[in-house]
């Protein structure tokens, strides 16, 4: 077991190698001198010559990958080109309401997606299934910032009860974060939800036609337990599988959902840092959002053996 | 005989579709007696699983029972609530599958699934319920139990999977013990011990045995009485000796001709097995007359016409065919 765990991780070193390159040959084949780029719009020779300098960037491309990734293996991220602030710092600052925002999202959307999946699966072919179904594809087709301003003008202008932006750290207390965090939440969950239900759905399906469920039915197993102890656990590894490809979904829709309500997250970050084609903040961000992935799935991987004991690499 | 304790009146059950409904068993009737087993025989298609599924209630949900009775014990099961009928199931009647390989749940371990049984029923804890476990896992000579208890189903063969599927379907000690296609999905050696595993644990525990089988060898090998379904219908009923020693339905011929026989222990050269010509006819193809009769080297034009009905030819010995009547 430690052994699989051990190679697991291994296996991920090359893969965060090459996302690095990727992210690090951006700069490079974005066109054009990347010291004028970095430079703007109105700089002068002198000082993209200077930039250049200061950067390495007349080095050799194979001399800069290194000591980028040297950099960025100990903390450097570099520092942002805006406003001369270290990236890791500006991450560090803004990591805190993009991480409630993804956990509350992955939350609300287990909590609403399996009922719904489960029980429109159950319910197969009959209007549950169906209403649940189409739910499920609105709430997938309608863009993230539709909902996010349509709950905004129904919550918070039509009816006050929510506001309409900003966020308050868990520090501040429980209630207003709670309360900042609703609208956000529901805006971006709600695709993740029709994803992960129709996941949920087919996953189901599949395991309740299995001779297995027809055995505990004949022992006398009542449906909540059939579907809580033989049925939910089988059709766990592709719904935990879509809770983590899922998260790819979700990265997109946080700069979205962080925008509409203007939380100071590493979406909006992000957003800022491309405008201003701050590459440092650019790659910094990439980077962390990468490797979070590439963690959450090694993760995920590993949960797999526990979930199903056929599952041994 | 005694009174029965599984009682089958006059069953009809149908599949719906929209295309109309389509009846997999018509006019089926039987009875078990306890600590009988008696075998019902057919092809594939015939209504047998469909007959066992009847019967626990755990049909499709496009299928249902749309005529006649079964009772276990005189209660009516068809008047029982879902949840009363829970209660019947894996506790009066237990049941066991063709397919051992897949008839176990792959995530959860053999303990724990052998103790759910007792654990619903008996409303034992898990550690009186594991100790029947075990104690059932012994019954059906799995070695090293205790150890396997721990292990999940893809750890074990075949044949120990259906061990397990017998000690879960044994372990609250139902009167009725519904065996479908117990051995087809097994190695020849092994079915062997599976039967008479089941034998002896009949004779043991007193168990009533339905055994479903397409397979004549293991009718003559278990079974006391043996039903003949053909097309969702009785074609011929008899005791296993009176069946194999005087067939009366032509279909029943055809299958006992087309198993190999063994005299003196040495297999005649220039013996040619027979085969039934054609196949059976498709669920919702409506038949006129016996249904057999297409196949049938007897058949006459009062076959093809009228249905012939179950006729006691000799005690105990009932066949549905004009050609016998005569």
């Amino acid at each position: 077991m430690y052994a699989y765990v051990g190679r697991r991780v291994l296996g991920t070193l090359p893969v965060i190698l090459v996302i690095a390159l990727v992210i690090f040959l951006i700069l490079h084949l974005s066109g054009g001198d990347p010291a004028a780029i970095i430079a703007g719009d109105h700089a002068t020779d002198e000082d993209i010559k200077a930039i250049r300098d200061k950067l390495g960037l007349d080095r050799p491309l194979a001399e800069q990958f290194l000591t980028w990734l040297w950099n960025v293996v100990q903390g450097d991220f570099g520092i942002s080109i805006f406003n001369r602030v270290p990236v890791g710092t500006l991450i560090l600052q803004r990591v805190e309401p993009t991480l409630m925002l993804t956990l509350t999202v992955i939350v609300f959307s287990i909590i609403l997606a399996l009922p719904m999946g489960i029980a429109a699966a159950w319910y197969a072919g009959t209007w549950i299934d169906r209403a649940l179904m189409a739910l499920a594809v609105l709430s997938f087709s309608l863009p993230v910032f539709v909902i996010g301003y349509g709950l905004v003008y129904a919550f918070s202008l039509q009816v006050p009860i929510l506001p309409v932006q900003g966020y308050r750290s868990l520090a501040d207390g429980i209630g207003p974060f709670a309360r900042h965090m609703v609208l956000p939440t529901i805006s971006l969950g709600l695709v993740y939800t029709a994803l992960l239900a129709r996941m949920t759905r087919s996953s189901f399906l599949e395991v309740l036609s299995q001779d297995y469920i027809r055995s505990a039915r004949a022992k006398g197993m009542a449906s909540f337990q059939l579907i809580t102890i033989h049925a939910l656990k089988n059709a766990s590894v592709p719904i935990v599988t879509t809770i983590g490809s899922g998260i790819a979904v979700l990265i997109g829709g946080v700069v979205v959902t962080e925008s509409v309500f203007a939380i100071p997250g590493i979406g909006r970050l992000t957003v800022d840092a491309l405008l201003r084609s701050d590459f440092p903040v650019i790659q910094g961000v990439i980077l962390v959002f990468s490797f979070f992935y590439v963690i959450l799935n090694l993760a995920i991987d590993l949960l797999y053996t526990v979930l199903d004991p056929r599952i041994r690499y | 005989m005694s009174e029965p304790l599984l009682a089958i009146d006059n069953l009809r059950t149908e599949f719906h579709s929209d295309d109309g409904s389509v009846a997999a068993v018509q006019h089926l009737s039987l009875a078990l007696a306890p600590g009988e087993t008696l075998g019902i025989v057919g092809e594939s298609g015939c209504g047998k699983s469909v007959t066992a599924l009847s019967i626990m209630r755990l049909l499709p949900r496009n299928a249902g029972i749309t005529q006649g009775r079964i009772c276990i014990d005189g209660r009516d099961l068809s008047t029982l609530t879902e949840a009363e009928m829970r209660k019947v199931r894996g506790n009066e009647i237990g049941m066991i599958f063709q397919e051992p390989m897949t008839s176990l749940n792959p995530v959860l371990t053999i303990g724990r699934q052998l103790a759910e049984a007792t654990m619903l029923h008996r409303g034992w804890s898990r550690r009186e319920a594991d100790k029947r476990a075990l104690e059932m896992l012994n019954l059906v000579r799995i070695p090293d139990a205790e150890r396997r208890l721990k292990e999940y189903p893809h750890q074990l063969s075949g044949g120990m999977r259906q061990r397990v599927m017998i000690a879960i379907a044994l372990s609250c000690e139902p009167r009725v013990l519904i065996a479908d296609e117990p051995t087809t999905a097994l190695d020849v050696t092994i079915q062997a011990q599976i039967l008479s595993l089941i034998s002896e644990l009949q004779r043991k525990l007193g168990t009533a045995v339905l055994l479903i089988t397409h397979d004549l060898g293991v009718v003559a090998q278990t079974c006391s009485r043996v039903i003949v379904m053909y097309a969702g219908r009785k074609v011929e009923e008899a005791t296993t000796v009176d069946l194999f020693a005087n067939p009366l339905h032509p279909y029943t011929r055809g299958l006992l001709g087309s198993v190999p026989h063994l005299s003196n222990g040495t297999v005649p050269m220039d013996a040619r097995l027979t085969e039934i010509p054609g196949i059976v006819p498709a669920p919702g193809q409506i038949v006129q007359g016996c249904a057999f009769a297409s196949r049938c080297t007897l058949a006459t034009d009062r076959c093809r016409a009228e249905e012939p009905p179950l006729v006691e030819h000799t005690p105990g010995h009932f066949a549905a065919c004009w050609a016998v009547a005569a």
